[in-house]
């Protein structure tokens, strides 16, 4: 395997509900430390393109290659051996268990013989500090504190840490950042860069301009489910993304069009109309 | 020489143990809701000890009255507890203790088959019936309360019908010979040990079978649901369905395992009160139903699932017990025991509501 091939390419990937078509011809090639960043308004296809890469749909066609050979998910945990990890929007942890349990929930680490195997709960808390800690995040230190009292960053942190540790070589983010404060996204991109740095595959979801621009490699854009633009960092402004992600609609236009109201209309913003 | 030492070793116990040592480990320990549950079992055991004194209600016997009452509803608490921690509720359990004592009264009695195969049977259908509740909560999505409201009339309605067809009576009853010593001992009897002779120092008096099991379930429990790698599975499954999923954990097959539990440790409070009073009444148990969800809630289990302790149920269940039976040790009004149940439960789920505010509002920020 050379680092020429992608550690996971979409190949004109379709699919559709029904008669409803959501998504259309979906290219895309990520490589190993690379960050994809998928940008697009609410309704884009965006979800349904992460489910199709993390096993919970099945494209309608076209094939989803890893390494280069192609791969076929029946269910979520086909994509997941195969080290696709999703972390959602709230980091999928459980507030009121500590992190350790937490970290290991599903493969706890046992210690002791055949049925009176017991759960290593130190062992779990190491590991689970540890992992977090090499993230950057070293104010995690006790593993028997619950994932609630960790701020929104820490446990979306927590959260890729997890993935990582268990394997994961492609790392899907939906919208880690949306639910943020401005210090704890950088918190969160600062994590992205260090799995970036660690040479996995990212795909990070957001509609962010700002979020995206600081992290990523290379940016596609997502519209009624085709891909509208797709370009390497540095050859669009970030004017230009939002303009795209507006569905090609100028923010610039849509600006002035709401001034030249105002002008017109003794000051005030036009009235929404339902 | 051994104070000195005794000073450095705690020096070094407390360094080592980093933050979490001194003042924030006892925070931390009021920051588990059994030692809030055992804090109240303290306060109702005083309160009844002081009140109850003239009356026996410390006396062997006094104490048997209630301990005897908390191990009926305790053993099924305990499994209702890991429905809750797991975000489901199991009230058909009012059902299944009259359905099992029909099925073990109609087998052995009435048609006579051996006392341990009417056991076997009972706990049979009751596992059939968890079965039933588990694939209709985790099939049809509907919220358990609902289902095993359904189960509650479904099976108490089938209980009085076969009641009914096969025997003509509602009240059934079994005759010493139905019974052996071994399913007494075991199941429905009851154990006094006195050390030294008639007159020697009395260590239980009156204690019914049921409440050595409730102990036994306790122990197995605990270890089920906190020392073994299993329990992780059920706080995940309340903490967060879709999580726990995504983490691999079969949560469908887990949570028609906790129906299951919970229907046979019902059936085994029916077996044990046939065996004991030799008779079994088709009378649905509503009582049951709310004793098992108070005693839950009053050990500490948060009604939105996700976290809970074995103990805490026990010391729950235990204090419901006391105020249930020790008001009649007192010389108070037999009735204002509910509304102590009743003022109990508010500050439990107040405390237990607290508890989870707390706990995941404990921001980093402190250190």
């Amino acid at each position: 395997m050379s680092d020429k091939t992608p550690i996971i390419e979409l190949r004109k990937v379709d699919k559709s509900f029904g008669p409803i078509d959501v998504l259309h011809e979906i290219s895309l090639k990520v490589h190993k430390g690379e960050v994809l960043c998928l940008l697009g308004d609410n309704g884009a296809g965006k979800s349904t393109l992460i489910k199709t890469l993390a096993g919970v749909h099945t494209p309608t066609r076209g094939e989803i290659l890893m390494d280069g050979k192609p791969m076929a998910f029946a269910r979520p945990k086909d994509a997941q051996e195969a080290g696709i990890a999703t972390v959602h929007q709230f980091g999928g942890t459980f507030p009121l268990m500590s992190i350790g349990r937490s970290f290991f929930a599903g493969v706890e680490p046992t210690k002791g013989f055949g049925p009176f195997r017991i759960y290593d709960r130190k062992k779990a808390n190491e590991i689970a500090v540890k992992a977090v800690q090499d993230f950057g995040i070293t104010r995690i230190d006790d593993g028997d504190r619950l994932v609630g009292g960790l701020s929104g960053g820490e446990r979306q942190s927590l959260a890729i840490a997890r993935a990582v540790h268990f394997g994961a070589r492609v790392l899907i983010l939906d919208e880690p950042t949306a639910a943020l404060g401005v210090k704890q996204a950088a918190h969160v991109l600062r994590i992205v860069n260090e799995a970036k740095r660690r040479g996995l595959a990212v795909i990070f979801i957001t509609h962010q301009v700002m979020h995206a621009m600081a992290v990523g490699d290379h940016f596609a854009v997502l519209i009624r489910g085709a891909i509208a633009a797709d370009f390497r960092k540095g050859e669009k402004t970030r004017e230009q993304i939002a303009d795209l992600m507006a569905g090609g609609e100028s923010m610039a236009d849509l600006e002035a069009n709401i001034e030249g109201y105002m002008d017109t209309h003794e000051g005030h913003p036009p009235v929404p109309t339902n | 020489m051994p104070f000195r030492g005794d000073n450095a070793m705690t020096d070094a116990t407390q360094n080592n143990s980093g933050p979490a040592s001194g003042f924030a480990r006892m925070l931390g320990m009021f920051r588990r809701t059994e030692v809030g549950a055992f804090a109240g079992l303290l306060i109702i055991f005083v309160f009844f000890s002081y009140f109850g004194w003239d009356r026996n209600f410390l006396s062997p016997l006094g104490a048997a009255s209630w301990l005897n009452f908390a191990s009926t509803v305790g053993i099924i608490a305990i499994p209702v507890g890991f429905l809750m921690i797991a975000g489901e509720l199991d009230i058909s359990v009012g059902a299944m203790v009259p359905a099992s004592k029909i099925v073990l009264a109609i087998s052995v009695g009435f048609f006579g088959l051996n006392i341990w195969v009417g056991i076997l049977l009972t706990m049979l259908i009751a596992a059939g019936i968890g079965w039933v509740n588990g694939m209709l909560v985790t099939r049809t999505n509907v919220p358990s309360l609902i289902v095993t409201l359904a189960t509650l009339f479904a099976v108490g309605g089938l209980t009085l019908f076969f009641s009914i067809l096969i025997t003509d009576t509602t009240q059934l009853g079994l005759t010493d010979a139905d019974t052996d010593a071994a399913s007494e001992f075991v199941f429905g009897t009851y154990h006094t040990l006195r050390l030294g002779g008639q007159n020697g120092l009395t260590l239980w008096q009156g204690v019914q079978s049921s409440v050595f099991i409730w102990l036994a379930i306790v122990g197995v429990c605990y270890y089920f649901l906190h020392v073994s790698p299993w329990g992780n599975w059920v706080f995940a499954l309340g903490g967060d369905k879709e999580s726990a999923r995504n983490a691999g954990i079969p949560i469908n097959r887990l949570k028609i395992g906790l129906f299951i539990l919970t229907a046979v440790a019902a059936s085994i409070v029916g077996i044990s009160e046939t065996v004991l009073s030799n008779s079994a009444s088709t009378t649905t148990q509503f009582t049951m139903i709310f004793n098992t969800i108070i005693a839950v809630v009053v050990g500490g289990v948060l009604l939105t699932g996700g976290f809970g302790n074995v103990l805490g149920i026990a010391f729950g269940t235990t204090t419901l017990a006391i105020v249930q039976q020790g008001i009649n040790f007192t010389t108070f009004d037999r009735n204002l025991s509910n509304l102590i149940i009743g003022v109990m439960l508010l500050i439990a789920v107040l405390m237990n509501e607290t508890f989870r505010k707390m706990a995941t509002n404990w921001s980093s920020a402190k250190k």
